[in-house]
């Protein structure tokens, strides 16, 4: 073989390696896109821009809920070079033994040696302090910033919610949030989260192989700025809030107020409650903890939406409407009670003592229960337009449940119960097929038996007749982002199926019960008030005691339920409050305080 | 057809081009701000001051001065290499520096230089054809002493670039069969690791069983066969006890990672995944000059030294990189076709030599950084970063240019 063709040998082998190197950097650099992918995860980081949550104020402009600095400690295990002297100084700062630093850096450490952790929560103003003025001792140790919700009352705690680091299902749902993050847990802060945390931002940062940040990325061409988070105004009245918890201080139960012609809630109160600022800061989930297991007291359960109670006596309001709608009876209708409603078999549904016969108006006054079942008797039996109980019941449960009754409102109230109105199905079920008559089930007429409201429904009936028919979804957002962008969500009217001119006689009769009736405790001189009482029958101890009410009549400014737990007959606790609740809204003095004393210092349990 | 002796200033313009690229790319990811002249970037500028001065100073030389100097300079780079097994500065697991001082050197690195030169005077002697055997076993011998001494400290990428010498036997007359043979040996050693040893033994004894039956008028030639056989089966059967026993665990992880046989990204694995995002991130034009993230933010290893081509990928792209390695595949054919046209069979067999090494490392270290060959840590002469390696190359490339300006070739 000549030179020659050794000599072309080689540079074929050589060429060859050289064809194939160059094919595979196509195949690398521009047909395979994946590394482009992993070279950006490799060196560029998204560091989040946190913008301050909205503000929550009341609905006159009062700051009920705003934003602090807080600082946490944070530690980059690599960079840590501490002499014992300064570990236990740290130590003594941080109030923390020597083994639980050992205990907390063995954890940042598993986490990474390069990247920063969290050492210790939130700081204290103290802690601080002193740390700003020694960080200089401790490398591998800085303090990070980061805004804490900040109340700025004692009240309303189940009402404004609270924030809390975000669980795997919250990212689950919605990839905004990332590991850290705080998210709005209950009440408004739940409610209204999107509005609430604005828009975080994000810098992009380049960073080393150690994970060492070295300055921006493009100076920062790609960063985007943080959008504040939009700024709430309640419905709520700070002062007659708290005034509400005081007053029911050492009782349990909840009072709710509502403004009839916007359906504003003014004031939710439930009791027993706590404070607020004991679900921020370092002791959050140790109080939270605390509360959670409370099984007697049960601070963190939310009874003006969740609690659902046999609305007795006051359920008779809307057994006379319905009835007067249905034709089953007229204002002067009279029925004979003597001592009750006989129901067959020689059996009778009590009743207390009072005049015989009365018409509607006295019935209401005088709470007759006979009266309301003789009402829902003629409403089931009228043939003439109903052929059979299921249907007349049918009739029966759709006007009431117009009054919004046996279902959530679909408001911005967080977790709050529908109640219930049974189905004539449910009583199809439970006595069989037409095994069930009027007197069968008569208890339901005076608010007994299966009916269950909520406290916040109980308002809203108020509110209605106050109104006349109509109510709006009782919500507690009046504007977001500017004091005078109204929230619309909630401006549609709703009508019950009860024509405005039945409302009159009923009126007449809660006018009476306030000024000479049941519901007198609750009345005050210098204000005409239209109320009804209810007294919850209660299996598990004494009877709740309920009140509804609504002033002034002649131009109805707040409607209340108030809702006092074995208590009794409903004028005895609730009556006083909601009295006293009404003059504090209306006139903001109170002209009895005797009475106020008298019923801050009752316990009732 | 050349008729009157010049420098190649090809060459020259090649050198100068692989040099200063070479230095952009240092210095995009060493540098940090401000000018300093203890980095990378600064010291590399340092040496190509030294490697300048040297190749005008080697200019002056002709080829007799390095023909009279070959012998001593062998002897003197052997001796150096085998004396840093023993007293050199360890880095990265290999004993290969030679400290003086602050100032350290790699012998090896002129060891090449040593070889090529003392190989070429050896082979150019007219006596001396390798269709003598004892010649073929004497070059070999030339070989294997400095790949020795260089094994012994520990360095077997450095050791590497002299097997390559083999294609300069081959073009002084080796035969082919070496070149063949060789080949089926590597062949056969990747399938024995790929493959399972039973599959590889049956396959060979079917092929043998071929072969004995079409010899079967020729049965004189059945003993030769049947030790070719043994021959084969035995290095099937040594493979593995040598892969299993001798192989250091991090070279056998070097080549299964090669092979695809694991995935692993984190040990040796992280650094060729890296390498690979990073040229890979290039695209077609690169992310510019100064603006790779993967390199200036250090995730590459060793990355203004052996894996200084990542940076080039990353920066420069697909068309960069091209360019690169077309221009050295143009400096090593130059150097070839200029061997070619020599009359002196002295500068012609150096000049071989020296495209061999220029190749070996070229197919090496970018291979290495194409995820296509073992993790060897052996530099990209003129561009990686590293005083000795530069020097000697530009010894290396400018003898050659200074004895082929001197004489007159075929023409």
């Amino acid at each position: 073989m000549g030179q020659d063709a050794r000599e072309k040998i080689i540079l074929a082998v050589f060429g060859t390696v050289i064809a194939i190197f160059i094919l595979r950097l196509f195949q690398l650099q521009v047909l395979d896109e994946q590394w482009e992918v992993k070279a950006q995860k490799n060196a560029l980081r998204y560091v989040d821009d946190f913008p301050p949550r909205g503000l929550i104020y009341d609905r006159d402009g009062k700051l009920l809920v705003n934003n602090t600095i807080s600082y946490d400690l944070m530690v980059i295990p690599r960079q840590v070079k501490l002499t014992d002297e300064n570990r236990l100084e740290l130590c003594r700062i941080l109030e923390i033994s020597d083994s639980s630093f050992h205990a907390l850096m063995e954890k940042a450490t598993k986490y990474s040696t390069f990247a920063a952790s969290i050492f210790m929560r939130q700081l204290s103003e103290e802690q601080h302090n002193y740390l700003e003025e020694s960080m200089y001792k401790f490398s591998g140790f800085y303090m990070q910033a980061r805004t804490t919700r900040n109340y700025q009352t004692h009240a309303a705690a189940h009402t404004l919610g609270y924030i809390a680091e975000v669980d795997y299902n919250d990212m689950e749902k919605d990839n905004y949030y990332k590991m850290g993050d705080y998210i709005g847990k209950s009440g408004i802060e739940r409610s209204y989260e999107k509005e609430l945390r604005g828009k975080k931002g994000y810098k992009i940062k380049l960073v080393n192989n150690l994970n060492q940040e070295k300055g921006s990325y493009e100076n920062g061409k790609y960063d985007t700025a943080a959008i504040p988070g939009m700024d709430l105004w309640t419905t709520l009245n700070k002062d007659l809030q708290e005034y509400g918890e005081k007053l029911m201080q050492g009782k349990r139960g909840s009072i709710v107020a509502i403004e009839p012609s916007t359906g504003e809630i003014l004031c939710l109160v439930t009791s027993p409650s706590y404070d607020p600022s004991l679900l921020i800061g370092r002791e959050r989930s140790k109080n939270y903890y605390k509360l959670y297991s409370d099984s007697i007291e049960k601070p963190l359960f939310n009874r003006a939406l969740m609690a659902m109670y046999p609305p007795g006596s006051t359920f008779k309001l809307v057994q006379a409407l319905v009835g007067l709608q249905e034709g089953a009876v007229t204002p002067a209708s009279r029925f004979p009670c003597y001592a009750g409603f006989p129901y067959g078999g020689g059996h009778k549904l009590g009743c207390h003592v009072h005049g015989s016969p009365l018409d509607m108006p006295s019935a209401i006054q005088t709470s007759c229960n006979a009266w309301f079942c003789y009402d829902f008797k003629a409403i089931m039996e009228n043939r003439k337009k109903y052929k059979t109980t299921k249907e007349a019941y049918d009739a029966w449960r759709e006007k009431v449940c117009s009054f919004g009754f046996g279902s959530r409102f679909d408001s911005d109230l967080s977790y709050e119960k529908s109640g219930n109105i049974p189905t004539s199905d449910f009583y199809d079920r439970y006595y069989g097929k037409g095994g069930w008559r009027a007197t069968t089930i008569i208890s339901i007429s005076i608010g007994q038996g299966e009916i269950m409201v909520t406290p916040v429904q109980l308002a809203n009936l108020v509110s209605i007749i106050a109104n006349r028919g109509y109510y709006y979804t009782p919500h507690l957002v009046k504007a977001i982002g500017h004091k005078d962008s109204a929230n619309t969500r909630f401006s549609e009217k709703h009508q019950v199926l009860v024509d405005r001119k039945y409302f009159e006689p009923v009126i007449e009769g809660m006018k009476r019960a306030c000024s000479a009736g049941t519901a007198r405790s609750a009345a005050y001189s210098g204000i005409s008030l239209g109320g009804k009482t209810g007294t919850a029958q209660n299996p598990h101890g004494k009877d709740h005691s309920i009140l509804v009410c609504y002033g002034p009549t002649e131009n109805p400014k707040i409607a209340i339920s108030v809702i006092v737990e074995n208590a009794g007959f409903g004028a005895t606790w609730a009556g006083p409050i909601a009295g006293l609740m009404i003059e504090k809204y209306l006139k903001d003095s109170i002209s009895r305080p005797d009475l106020e004393a008298h019923i801050c210092s009752a316990v009732i349990r | 057809m050349r008729h009157k002796s010049q420098t190649d200033f090809l060459l020259v313009f090649l050198f100068l081009l692989l040099v200063g690229f070479g230095w952009m790319n240092i210095f995009s990811t060493t540098y940090s701000g401000a000018f300093n002249i203890n980095a990378n970037y600064g010291r590399q500028l340092m040496w190509i001051g030294i490697s300048c001065v040297s190749a005008l100073f080697l200019s002056l030389l002709n080829s007799q001065f390095f023909r009279n100097i070959t012998l001593p300079l062998y002897i003197i780079t052997v001796i150096l290499v085998f004396l840093t097994a023993f007293i050199g500065k360890k880095t990265n697991g290999a004993t290969s520096w030679l400290g003086i001082g602050s100032f350290g050197i790699q012998p090896a690195e002129f060891a090449k230089y040593a070889t090529c030169l003392f190989l070429a005077n050896f082979l150019s002697n007219p006596t001396h054809s390798l269709y003598n055997r004892k010649n073929i076993w004497l070059s070999i011998l030339i070989l294997i002493i400095p790949v020795c001494c260089i094994l012994l400290q520990n360095d077997t990428g450095s050791a590497i670039p002299f097997v390559f010498l083999v294609f300069v036997l081959i073009r002084e007359g080796l035969t082919l069969w070496v070149l063949g043979t060789g080949f089926l040996l590597i062949l056969l050693l990747i399938l024995s690791i790929l493959v399972k040893q039973w599959i590889i033994l049956l396959c060979i004894t079917l092929i043998f069983g071929f072969l004995f039956f079409r010899m079967r008028k020729h049965k004189k030639y059945y003993l030769g066969l049947f030790l070719i056989y043994a021959f084969t089966v035995l290095y099937v059967f040594s493979i593995h006890t040598v892969y299993d026993k001798v192989l250091k665990d991090y070279q056998k992880e070097r080549i299964e990672l090669v092979l695809g046989r694991t995935h692993d990204t984190k040990g040796i694995g992280y650094n060729v995944n890296q390498s690979k995002i990073a040229i890979g991130s290039g695209g077609l034009f690169g992310q510019g000059f100064m603006k790779g993230t993967q390199t200036t933010m250090n995730f590459v290893p060793e990355q203004s030294t052996d894996f200084i081509f990542c940076t080039v990928g990353e920066e420069w792209g697909f068309a960069g990189s091209t360019l690169l390695i077309l221009a050295y595949t143009l400096l090593i054919f130059r150097i070839i076709k200029r061997s070619e046209e020599q009359r002196d069979s002295f500068i012609r067999i150096y000049g071989y030599g020296i495209a061999c090494i220029f190749f070996s490392h070229l197919m090496i270290n970018i291979g290495m950084t194409l995820g296509l060959l073992p993790v060897i840590g052996i530099p990209l002469p003129f561009i990686s970063y590293g005083g000795s390696s530069l020097i000697a190359y530009t010894f290396m490339l400018f003898t050659f240019i200074a004895m082929d300006a001197k004489t007159n070739s075929w023409g």
